[in-house]
C-alpha cells in the first residue's frame, strides 16, 4: 500500500518535471516578445529621444518636469553643470530657457542659498528625458481634475 | 712682427680660426660663377632640390598632424584622447569624425607653420613632464582650456567652420533649440561657435569663473 502511493507520487513528480520543461520551452509574448523563457530575447532597438522642446503638462503638481530635449553628453560632475548653462536664473535670459525652480534653491531646513542647493544640483536624478516610444504597458492613470470630473460629473468644483 | 702675421693653415691654429677659413673657402666657392656646371644644369637640379625638400618638409609636417603622432604621447592619449571617444566627433550616425588636428592646428598653410612654431613650447612641456600624471594634468586642465578656448575665440572659431559653416546650416533640419540659438546669436555674428560649444569634444576643467558657467 505505501509503496504504491510512493510510486504514484514519483510518477506525479516525473510528470509535473516534464511538463515543466515543456512550459519553458514554450513561447510567450508579453513584454518579453515571442522568445522562450530560456533564452535571451535580442534587446530591442535603441529609439531616439523627443527633442520637440515643447512643454508638457505634468500629470500631478508636483512632478518634476520632464526634459523635452536631448541631454545627450551633457555633462553634470563637480567640474560643471552643462543644464545649469541656461536654466540658471542669470543664464535665462540669454538662452531663454525655464529658470530651475525657486525651491531647489532651498537647503533641507528652508534656507534659501544664493544658487542651486547641493542636493538640487544633479537634475537627472528627477528630471528625465523621454524616448520616443510606444507604451508596452497600458496606463489607466487619471489626474486629479479627471477623477473630480467623473465622481460628481454634474456639481461644480 | 714676421712671426704673427699668418699662421700656416692647419698647422696649429685654433679651431675657430680654421672654421672661419674654412666658411670663408665656401663662401668663396658660393659667389664665384660656375666653371664646370652649365646654367641650365644649376636650375634644373636647384629647381629638382627645391621640390625634394619642399616635398620633405611638408611631409615631414603632415607626419606631426596625424590623431597617431598625437597619441604617440600618453599625456594626449590617456586624458584629452580618452574624453573624445564618447562625444560625437569620435562616433555617430553618419560615421564622419575629426581627429586632432582638424580642431587643433589651423589648415591654412601660413597659420599651420605659426601654430607648429607653437607647439615647441607643448614637446619643451612634454620632455619636461609638465602634465605626465594624472594629477598634474587636471590640475593644469583649466589653464589648457584657456589657452584653446582663448585661440579659437581669437580666429572666430575657425577650425570648427572648416567643416560647420553658417551659409549650410539647414535650420529645418536641427532641433528647435539648436535652431533658435544659431538664429539669435551665430547668424548675427553676435556670438563664435566656441562661446557656447566648449567641453563637447573632451571633458570640462572646474568651470566656477567661466562667463556663462555656474
Amino acid at each position: 500500500m505505501m509503496s504504491r502511493i510512493i510510486r504514484m507520487l514519483l510518477a506525479a513528480l516525473a510528470a509535473g518535471a516534464i511538463a515543466s520543461t515543456a512550459l519553458l520551452a514554450e513561447t510567450f509574448s508579453g513584454l518579453r516578445g515571442p522568445v522562450p523563457l530560456d533564452q535571451i530575447a535580442p534587446a530591442p532597438r535603441m529609439t531616439p529621444l523627443d527633442n520637440s522642446t515643447e512643454k508638457r503638462v505634468r500629470n500631478y503638481p508636483d512632478q518634476p518636469p520632464i526634459i523635452p530635449h536631448t541631454t545627450e553628453g551633457y555633462e553634470i560632475d563637480l567640474n560643471s553643470n552643462k543644464c545649469l548653462s541656461c536654466h540658471a536664473r542669470s543664464r535665462t535670459g540669454e538662452s531663454r530657457a525655464p529658470m530651475v525652480s525657486i525651491t531647489h534653491f532651498m537647503d533641507r531646513d528652508g534656507q534659501f542659498l544664493a544658487t542651486i542647493s547641493p542636493r538640487r544640483y544633479f537634475c537627472e536624478q528627477c528630471h528625465v528625458p523621454q524616448h520616443v516610444v510606444n507604451a508596452p504597458v497600458p496606463n489607466t492613470f487619471m489626474d486629479i481634475d479627471t477623477v473630480l470630473e467623473r465622481s460628481v460629473p454634474e456639481k461644480r468644483r | 712682427m714676421s712671426t704673427t702675421a699668418q699662421s700656416p693653415p692647419g698647422a696649429s691654429a685654433p679651431w675657430w680660426r680654421r672654421l672661419y677659413d674654412f666658411l670663408w673657402e665656401i663662401w668663396g666657392i658660393i659667389r664665384r660663377p660656375s666653371t664646370v656646371f652649365s646654367l641650365g644644369t644649376l636650375v634644373l637640379a636647384g629647381f629638382v632640390a627645391g621640390v625634394v625638400f619642399w616635398g620633405g618638409f611638408n611631409t615631414a609636417m603632415e607626419l606631426t598632424n596625424r590623431e597617431v603622432f598625437c597619441t604617440g604621447c600618453h599625456e594626449m592619449r590617456d586624458n584629452v584622447f580618452e574624453d573624445l571617444k564618447r562625444t560625437v566627433h569620435y562616433s555617430n550616425r553618419s560615421g564622419v569624425r575629426a581627429t586632432c588636428p582638424d580642431c587643433h592646428v589651423p589648415h591654412e598653410w601660413t597659420d599651420k607653420i605659426a601654430r607648429k612654431m607653437q607647439a615647441s613650447k607643448e614637446v619643451w612641456g612634454h620632455l619636461f613632464g609638465h602634465i605626465d600624471t594624472r594629477e598634474k594634468f587636471v590640475d593644469r586642465r583649466l589653464e589648457l582650456a584657456l589657452h584653446e578656448w582663448a585661440r579659437m575665440k581669437a580666429n572666430d572659431s575657425l577650425e570648427c567652420r572648416n567643416c560647420h559653416t553658417a551659409q549650410s546650416m539647414d535650420l529645418s533640419k536641427q532641433g528647435p533649440r539648436s535652431a533658435e540659438a544659431h538664429e539669435r546669436y551665430l547668424f548675427t555674428g553676435q556670438k563664435t561657435c566656441i562661446d557656447c560649444h566648449k567641453g563637447i569634444a573632451h571633458s570640462l576643467p572646474d568651470m566656477r569663473g567661466v562667463p556663462g558657467w555656474q
